[in-house]
């Protein structure tokens, strides 16, 4: 289980996260929600330790991330995968290298196995016969996908998304989430997605924490969402017209 | 004060939890060839011209019959060796290879393949950085070496061609008082050099933030400090060693 304690950081003396706290849950998909600027990749990069929180702690199955030695520090975050907005992938190496870098720099493992593994991981997102293409050639579907496989490559423990929705039209970011969904579920992975998008709180939102100005307004699941007595979060939710529409229908 | 420090936090962070020494020997290898086969043309090309300038120029001011021929050579040789091969060629590979080591670290920077790398549990300045310098080091010399070869054919080739001296005339001088320690010291130049064109355009990459604006003055910022920190170098070095 991945836990928060008080998360505090700071910006030239302005305050981004005014102590976040939060308990995601294991092996399911969990959501961080917020507007724009709300602190929501700042509290994303202080769990996974591109940023140094100023106070707070964040804990991996009891074992304290930022207080650790650094070489338990590294062990954490080989257990760690993530998927970045704009994908990540190395322009340098073609698909199948960017899979493989993990294993490559991380493992002992021989190459047949290796081949065999990239393949594997790399069908299961649905992408076969691009091993060989490069990160230009390829869609902005896609290399999120191919995120997605190099960060489970390595039987990661920990998956985050930082908004892996961004750029892509409905179908395909529904796609998306139903593919963090699914690998969560079977590779029992406990996975944090930090996102706008409320199609995807609905569609894969089992714990939700919600975030305004730097601090937790509220938490739950996303059947618990629509109903919730938070003015800033009913705001988020019904931002969109068409949601907006559907709620003063139900009034009626 | 605050930048020169963080700059040997840098470089300090490169030594601290490499990765193993197989992963580094592919990557330096990549490296020699972006850094150095790929220089090759340019180096190739500056140092010609540079030595035949040298020589048409010496050539045109020494017009005092005192003074024979052969200095001309002489002067060429010891200005390629002490000066032209090291420095200048420093300077043109500072242009192509620091601002290309610059801009792409700082593009790797803000497409976050850096942060990628982090939350692997790579040490990412050892992992990128250490191959480049590494690489410098060991091809930049041999560059030197060929810019000092090539100056000379290109002064000899201005020399004799033009009929500013003969042949015989123009190898006399190359060989005439003879210092050997300046091949040292043109090598100890090169080494120097290498490290901080290399050093410092990865620390300015490396830490490049913005878009894709930053990457580009950040390539420009890479050069400019190479070439005032080669020159200051240059000057030190001349002053400790000669």
């Amino acid at each position: 289980m991945i836990e928060i304690k008080n998360i505090i950081k700071d910006f030239n003396n302005v305050r981004v996260l005014h102590g976040i706290d939060g308990k995601f849950l294991p092996g399911q998909p969990n959501l961080i929600i917020g507007s724009s600027g709300t602190g929501k990749t700042v509290l994303l990069k202080c769990m996974v330790g591109l940023l140094a929180p100023d106070e707070g702690d964040v804990v991996y199955d009891q074992r304290n991330f930022h207080k650790s030695k650094k070489d338990e520090i590294r062990e954490i975050r080989r257990e760690i995968g993530m998927l970045f907005q704009g994908g990540a992938l190395f322009d340098s190496k073609n698909v199948e290298q960017n899979v493989s870098f993990p294993l490559d720099l991380l493992t002992d493992t021989p190459r047949d196995e290796k081949l065999d593994r990239v393949n594997f991981v790399l069908k299961r997102v649905g992408l076969e016969n691009v091993n060989k293409k490069m990160p230009s050639e390829i869609s902005g579907g896609m290399k999120k996908r191919v995120g997605i496989a190099r960060a489970i490559v390595n039987n990661s423990r920990y998956l985050y998304c930082d908004e892996p929705n961004s750029g892509l039209d409905p179908l395909t970011a529904i796609v998306i989430d139903h593919l963090i969904e699914e690998i969560t579920e079977e590779f029992n992975i406990t996975t944090i997605v930090v996102t706008h998008d409320m199609n995807s709180v609905m569609e894969i939102g089992e714990y939700v924490l919600f975030m305004h100005q730097g601090r937790k307004l509220w938490e739950g699941s996303k059947n618990e969402i629509l109903t919730a007595d938070v003015k800033e979060l009913q705001d988020f939710v019904y931002s969109n017209k068409l949601l907006k529409a559907v709620r003063n229908e139900k009034h009626v | 004060m605050q930048i020169i420090g963080r700059y040997f936090l840098f470089l300090h962070s490169l030594i601290i939890k490499r990765e193993s020494f197989n992963t580094y020997v592919r990557l330096i290898i990549d490296e020699c060839i972006k850094v150095g086969i790929n220089s090759i043309f340019i180096v190739a090309i500056v140092s010609t011209f540079i030595g035949a300038v040298t020589a048409v120029q010496t050539a045109y001011n020494i017009v005092s019959p005192l003074i024979p021929n052969y200095v001309v050579s002489l002067v060429v040789r010891d200005m390629t060796l002490l000066e032209l091969a090291p420095t200048i060629t420093a300077i043109v590979f500072a242009g192509k290879v620091g601002s290309n080591i610059s801009g792409e670290l700082g593009t790797m920077r803000i497409s976050e393949q850096i942060d990628a790398l982090e939350v692997m549990g790579i040490n990412s300045s050892s992992f990128l950085v250490l191959p480049k310098i590494i690489a410098c080091l060991l091809m930049y010399p041999l560059l030197v070496i060929l810019a000092g070869f090539l100056a000379l054919i290109g002064g000899y080739l201005a020399a004799t061609l033009t009929g500013a001296m003969t042949p015989d005339e123009f190898i006399y001088g190359i060989r005439a008082d003879f210092i050997e320690y300046n091949v040292t010291f043109a090598l100890i130049k090169s080494v120097v050099f290498a490290f901080l064109i290399s050093s410092i355009s990865a620390f300015t990459g490396y830490f490049t933030i913005g878009g894709a604006l930053e990457v580009g003055r950040a390539s420009t910022k890479a050069v400019t400090s190479s070439c005032i920190a080669i020159l200051s170098a240059d000057y030190l070095l001349a002053q400790l060693l000669l």
